[in-house]
């Protein structure tokens, strides 16, 4: 049997489909076409603002990164079928977890960033397994967390230290190890040999003179990367990607064929919450302070952006770089308007409009791929 | 079957008691290397039981199994499954949005070192793919096809070149057909001979005398979790078959006021 049929042997109910097609039919589309679409409108519109000097560049691309960072987590958990509506509060307890740590209690911080880590990561932990063993939908349980999470991040601060923001925490992270990693920079000399070439802008006068106005690349954006590029590989290039789809895909399916789907479900909730706590982390080194509403709304900025790349709502299908490109699309936006001088209420309005055309492009791409009509 | 020949898998005097409810009532039953043997039996006669009892689900509450001769407890179905028995189920364990070399090796994926990271073969898994859906006569567009676009007696084509890949000796079918078209299930019936031709042994569950008749090499048919005896091919005519298989005497009542169409 094995020598009848070769591969030249083209089966005639299989209507060839052009490569165009074929390209159009991949997780990232919507997020490619986003992003040159943005970055053409702002080139064309607001190109003199400001917005693509080192600044300008530095400025989005903070942002975007930031978006970035609770993407990877969320774009993963979406696609092993599960939501995690807690991340927004998550920011918020974590970085006033630090702060009560470090700063009221008098803790290292090197040590009051990883007993954060641990504790968040066991919440994260927590969500999983109430959603696996009560079968629950992932959306009322983390809602409950939601509530939960920002309540304490509220409470806590309120009764330790009677205010709801806890300042103070540069001054005690000053010659830690870890602080570095987070709030930290890299490639200063790079940047100052720029700035004295000419390249970028330099302070012109006072205390800094001389030195580039963009003095390096936060590690905040160098975490962004390194999700983004994890996310991707872990997905795409490895077994346990192949079980993330899977578990999202069909549970049943999956458990039948021998996949660990409530390990996966459960370690992907894990990572979420990993990457809520290094939002987290970056934000408090970078302000120096933990405010009890930081985080307001960024589970539904993490969801939206997650769409916007690709990923189907309900499971088994997305792609991690698609969530960055959104989470770019978002950052350039968002930042972009303003640098256009445009009235900033209308980015809302922006992001229902593109949150709308790609869940619409996602259900029609998802009708392509499993031939449904 | 032929004598010389010992039977792959022997199920003697199984007996399934659900609380009450007496499922199977003492079934024995042997199936050997490269013969399809079909198990035919109205709803709740006790099929799914029975082979649920013989893939490992269930544990029988009386009565042995012998797998290779030698006597075997399955504790749950990755026993049975390590053991070489697999089950291509109703509900296929295909997931739609994936691919078809993702669904192939769901839960068996390859892997490739690269320094210490394991990462998944991609180029194996393809072409291994591709070659298995060959060999069961079905042209890919390619292997990063999703399942979705396929048919349902592709789906169930890929469903058992899967589980052949993997070692199966026994190949449990469960109502593989009944959801099918005409030309789907003639595809998915050259399928299982195909797999019996090359040494497996195949259970097939239907409730259709004629996709029964028209692969299957002896007949088995349960009626309210009893045999009623196993036929060899050509020793039985359709209806004998359709008459067993409903218990006989209720049929004739019926018949009468069909006219002969059931």
């Amino acid at each position: 049997m094995s020598n009848a049929p070769t591969k030249s042997a083209v089966d005639e109910r299989i209507k060839s489909r052009s490569r165009f097609r074929e390209a159009m039919i991949r997780p990232e589309l919507g997020g490619i076409v986003g992003t040159v679409a943005v970055f053409t409108f702002f080139l064309l519109f607001a190109f003199d603002s400001g917005m693509f000097n080192s600044q300008g560049i530095m400025n989005w691309s903070t942002v975007s990164a930031q978006f970035m960072i609770i993407a990877v987590g969320a774009c993963l958990l979406m696609i092993a079928g599960e939501f995690d509506l807690s991340v927004g509060s998550m920011i918020g307890f974590a970085g006033m977890l630090i702060a009560i740590f470090s700063v009221t209690l008098g803790w290292p911080v090197w040590m009051a960033i990883l007993l954060t880590f641990a504790m968040c990561i066991a919440i994260g932990a927590l969500n999983g397994y109430i959603v696996i063993r009560t079968g629950l939908p992932s959306f009322i349980v983390t809602l409950a967390f939601l509530f939960i999470l920002r309540g304490f991040a509220i409470f806590l601060p309120q009764v330790i230290e009677r205010k709801t923001i806890i300042g103070g925490i540069k001054d005690v992270a000053e010659g830690d190890w870890l602080a570095p990693i987070f709030g930290g920079k890299i490639l200063t000399g790079l940047f100052q040999w720029m700035g004295d070439a000419g390249i970028i802008a330099v302070f012109e006068r006072g205390s800094r003179k001389g030195q580039p106005v963009v003095d390096g690349i936060p590690m905040l954006i160098i975490w962004a990367i390194i999700l983004v590029i994890f996310g991707h590989v872990l997905l795409t290039k490895t077994k346990f990607g192949n079980w993330i789809f899977a578990a999202g895909g069909d549970a049943e399916a999956a458990r039948n064929s021998g996949v660990p789907v409530n390990k996966v479900k459960v370690l992907m909730f894990m990572f979420t919450a990993f990457c809520a706590t290094v939002f987290a982390v970056c934000q408090v080194m970078e302000f120096g302070s933990a405010g009890a509403d930081r985080g307001l709304l960024k589970e539904f900025e993490a969801i939206i952006a997650v769409v916007i790349g690709g990923a189907l709502l309900t499971g088994g299908y997305g792609s991690v770089l698609g969530a960055a490109l959104g989470a770019l699309i978002f950052g350039v936006v968002q930042q972009g308007l303003f640098f256009a001088g445009v009235e900033s209420s209308l980015f809302r309005v922006f992001l229902g409009l593109i949150l709308l055309g790609a869940v619409i492009l996602n259900t029609y791409i998802r009708r392509i791929i499993t031939g449904e009509r | 079957m032929n004598p010389e020949k010992a039977p792959i898998i022997q199920m003697k005097n199984i007996e399934k008691h659900f609380g009450s409810v007496i499922a199977l009532a003492g079934v024995s039953l042997e199936v050997f290397p490269g013969e399809c043997h079909c198990l035919l039996g109205d709803n709740g006669a006790g099929k799914s039981t029975f082979i649920k009892t013989m893939s490992g689900v269930h544990q029988p509450t009386h009565g042995e199994i012998f797998f290779e001769g030698k006597p075997m407890s399955f504790g749950d179905p990755r026993d049975a499954i390590s053991a070489g028995i697999a089950t291509v189920h109703q509900h296929l364990a295909m997931i739609p949005l994936m691919s078809v070399s993702r669904n192939f090796f769901m839960g068996n994926e390859p892997v490739k070192k690269v320094g210490p990271l394991n990462f998944f073969d991609h180029d194996y898994a393809n072409q291994a793919t591709m070659d298995e859906m060959r060999k069961m006569g079905i042209n890919l567009r390619g292997p990063d096809q999703a399942v979705g676009t396929l048919s349902g007696g592709e789906r169930q084509t890929v469903a058992i070149a899967r589980a052949v890949h993997f070692g199966a000796k026994v190949l449990i079918l469960d109502e593989p057909t009944s959801a099918l078209g005409v030309r789907q299930t003639a595809n998915v019936l050259a399928t299982i001979d195909k797999v019996r031709k090359q040494g497996i042994a195949v259970v097939f569950i239907t409730h259709n005398v004629r996709h029964a008749l028209a692969v299957g090499d002896r007949f088995t048919v349960l009626n309210r979790g009893q045999t009623l005896g196993t036929a060899q091919r050509g020793q039985i005519t359709p209806e004998e078959l359709q008459d067993l298989m409903a218990g006989g005497q209720e049929l004739v009542a019926l018949e009468g006021s069909l006219g002969g169409t059931v």
